[in-house]
């Protein structure tokens, strides 16, 4: 078993460029949430020159729709959802100073291009994991855009949440990487 | 002709709801276990051990196994001999899963409209499939389908000469294009024949068969693991990080259909595979 990387929030530029593909992490800090309808929301305030209602810069992003909390939990069960649908929206956010995302699948190539070129890392958690996941979140507040229900983004407050570096700024895509080494044939 | 009252109807549908997304079947743990021993990827090892250490958390606590606790979707047999007393048996499901996914602290996860995307805020409409069949029992069939595993499905109109080659090759596009994305290992149903729309249903309702149950037609019992051995040589892996279980298994559902025609639809289904069944 391979060791875990701990790091905290925001993230630095040392902590950026010591993490590679395939790295298990436990991340401990903040993350803010956001999904399909806020990332609209943030790219629609970046176009019309507005102010976002959250500082992204050293943050990492967390593409979550958690489910309601039972009385007495924290948060409900809070596992990944899929990273593509955010593709088109991820650029103007690393613009911003975004250091990292969390989700599940693969990035385009255009988001895979961009960790190189702003220096921001993809992070893997396990998609359906939801209930072991939600056990890190030791503190949930609502920021911006409750009106989306699940999809509002919340700040997080993690410890030791389990992630696995997905695309770092080296050009690394552990997809790519990881099928290469067990694919057996091919569709053509 | 056998009655049910209305309300046994909906309190049926609505611990339907929260069983399944709280505890994973017998035959999924089974799957489990039998990737784990399977899987030669370390990190594919850690995501199955990771899924089966969140299943026995979310069956303890009676939290969703998943955040995304899906679509509400239904099979629903209703005997000719049977007949909801007290209101309709539609508005039944509607009420049991409003029920369900409120008084179950289940994510809302259905907007009212697909462009204007405002939450309808009690994860209604379900999305029902009614049959007629004789007898007067009234068999329901749920499942919790998420949007990440829904989003990679396919359908497609192929010209006969396609045949069984044509298809497996079209299984394997289709799960090789979805990577990832999905959540692997997945399950793969598969609808052959009927036309558009229930080549759909079908491959929907391949879903629920259990997982290592085969075709009763030896053909596409065959078929069915000929696919699966193909899909588990493309090395996507658990949650596309590499490996050997790409899939837990495929069914595949079959019906007559036209003589110019053959439709055939891939639905994926997550890891997070959760259906119940309950007869009245």
């Amino acid at each position: 078993m391979k060791e875990y990387k701990r790091i905290t929030t925001p993230l630095t530029e040392d902590v950026i460029a010591d993490l590679r593909i395939g790295d298990r992490v436990l991340i401990s800090g903040v993350l803010y949430t956001a999904r399909d309808a806020a990332h609209k929301r943030l790219v629609e305030l970046i176009e019309q020159g507005k102010p976002l209602p959250i500082d992204l810069q050293g943050q990492i992003i967390y593409y979550v729709g958690p489910a309601p909390a039972k009385p007495g939990q924290v948060i409900g069960s809070a596992g990944p959802t899929t990273s593509y649908r955010m593709d088109p929206y991820t650029i103007p956010l690393l613009k911003l100073g975004l250091k990292g995302m969390i989700g599940k699948g693969n990035r385009s190539p255009e988001i895979r291009k961009a960790c190189q070129v702003y220096k921001a890392v993809y992070f893997e958690a396990v998609g359906g994991a939801g209930a072991l996941l939600a056990k890190r979140i030791v503190s949930v507040e609502i920021v911006a855009y409750e009106d989306l229900g699940p999809e509002a983004i919340r700040r997080l407050e993690v410890k030791d949440f389990p992630v696995i570096v997905a695309n770092d700024i080296y050009g690394g895509d552990i997809f790519e990487e990881g099928v290469r080494k067990y694919r057996l044939t091919g569709t053509g | 002709m056998r009655e049910i009252p209305y309300e046994t109807v909906v309190e049926t549908v609505k611990q339907m709801c929260m069983e399944a997304n709280y505890e994973m079947g017998p035959d999924m743990y089974a799957a489990l276990r039998t990737a784990l021993e399977r899987e030669e990827s370390p990190q594919g090892k850690a995501v199955l051990e990771q899924i089966i250490e969140n299943a026995e958390i979310a069956k303890t606590e009676r939290v969703p196994i998943c955040q995304d606790t899906g679509v509400a979707v239904f099979f629903v047999e209703v005997g000719e001999d049977v007949k909801i007393v007290g209101g309709s048996l539609k508005d039944a499901i509607y009420e049991g899963v409003r029920k369900g996914y409120q008084e179950g602290y289940l994510r809302k996860s259905m907007v009212q409209d697909p462009l204007r995307r405002v939450n309808t805020g009690d994860n209604t409409p379900p999305i029902i499939h009614f049959d007629l069949v004789p007898g007067d029992k009234l068999r329901l069939l749920f499942a919790a389908k998420g949007g990440g595993s829904e989003n990679m499905s396919v359908a497609r109109l192929f010209a006969p000469a396609a045949g069984k080659e044509g298809i497996k090759k079209f299984v394997l596009e289709v799960v090789e294009k979805a990577g990832g994305n999905p959540c692997p290992p997945i399950v793969i149903g598969v609808g052959i024949g009927g036309n558009f729309e229930m080549s759909a249903i079908l491959a929907k309702k391949a879903l629920f068969r259990p997982i290592g149950s085969r075709h009763p037609d030896p053909f596409y019992a065959q078929m069915e693991e000929e696919i699966l051995e193909e899909v588990n040589k493309l090395g996507i892996g658990p949650m596309g990080m590499g490996g050997r279980v790409t899939a837990f298994d495929v069914h595949i559902e079959v019906m007559p259909c036209h003589i110019a025609s053959l439709p055939v639809a891939v639905n994926i289904q997550c890891h997070a595979n959760r259906h119940v069944e309950r007869e009245l």
